[in-house]
């Protein structure tokens, strides 16, 4: 199944920062039953694209080599709904990294206006804990992610390039 | 930092870690039992007070994952031999296991997760850090 809920980064630093968009569009098969006649993104989802541009910063800072999982959401917060045609801007920034995890602030904007706030904890576990876990032992770091990765470093580039010019 | 300063900054983490009030932690309350931790939690816990105490808590040294691992040394018909006592005392100096001891059942091992246990090992961990500091 396709899950990734970013459509592309916007700026990547590692250790630190990473913003991502996505936009939404009517045709995004959510918008049908979700909520008829009133086309809004499910919060959860919003909370995915966000753990998502947040999460590649935890997994980066230890080069992928461990599995991170979504562990828990402390805080999360929405002032208002996402509707479709508009785009949302994801800004995360890395507040803690230890042996245990990271810790993951995260804003989501419709331009200038912010719209919903979380704070995400991935935790680090071994491969034992993933099986118990999420019943999978290849579950966090997949194609799909490591495409993102290459997304997110095509991003990392481009402030350097523009500085050069 | 007092004891009972340390309490107050552990139980205020657990507060936040776990959604419990803060009448709910004594230091006696059990993290699994009395407070309702999950596997997860141990994670989140261990995370907040690094943070919250500036320190750096090395995999297993709190809370020591699958401390046995089904070693027929360690655990016989489900009770936790001599041997095992020591490996425990070992891997969890923290611990108060005069209660445990009494009746050392593998199922009792979660009740040595206790604000206790982690308020010593802060207290500890503290005064090791200033002694390195001094």
């Amino acid at each position: 199944m396709r899950w990734i809920w970013i459509d592309r980064f916007v700026s990547f630093e590692s250790g630190k920062s990473a913003m991502a968009v996505k936009n939404l569009s009517l045709a995004e098969d959510f918008f049908a039953d979700h909520m008829p006649g009133y086309p809004v993104m499910p919060a959860p989802l919003i909370l995915e694209g966000l753990a998502q541009t947040g999460g590649i910063l935890v997994g980066d800072a230890n080069n992928f080599t461990k599995n991170v999982v979504l562990a828990k959401i402390g805080k999360a917060s929405f002032k208002r709904d996402a509707l479709a045609g508009e785009s949302l801007t994801y800004t995360t920034t890395l507040l803690q990294m230890s042996e245990v995890g990271g810790l993951v602030a995260g804003t989501v904007h419709v331009g200038d206006e912010p719209i919903g706030e979380a704070e995400i904890f991935f935790a680090h576990v071994g491969p034992e804990q993933l099986k118990e876990l999420t019943g999978s032992d290849n579950f966090v770091f997949t194609g799909n992610l490591q495409k993102m990765l290459g997304l997110a470093k095509a991003a990392a580039k481009k402030p350097e390039a523009s500085g050069a010019a | 930092m007092t004891r009972d300063d340390i309490f107050k900054k552990v139980a205020a983490t657990l507060v936040e870690a776990l959604n419990v009030d803060e009448d709910q932690v004594t230091m006696a309350s059990t993290l699994q039992g009395d407070l309702g931790a999950e596997s997860i939690d141990f994670l989140d816990i261990v995370f907040r007070l690094e943070r919250e105490f500036s320190i750096k808590i090395p995999r297993n040294e709190l809370f020591p994952e699958s401390i046995f691992q089904g070693d027929p040394d360690f655990v016989k018909d489900g009770k936790v031999t001599a041997k095992g006592l020591s490996e425990l005392k070992a891997k969890m100096p923290y611990a108060d296991l005069s209660a445990f001891e009494k009746n050392p059942t593998l199922e009792g091992i979660s009740d040595l997760f206790t604000v206790n246990l982690i308020v010593s090992y802060i207290e500890s961990k503290l005064a090791s850090g200033a002694k390195a500091a001094a």
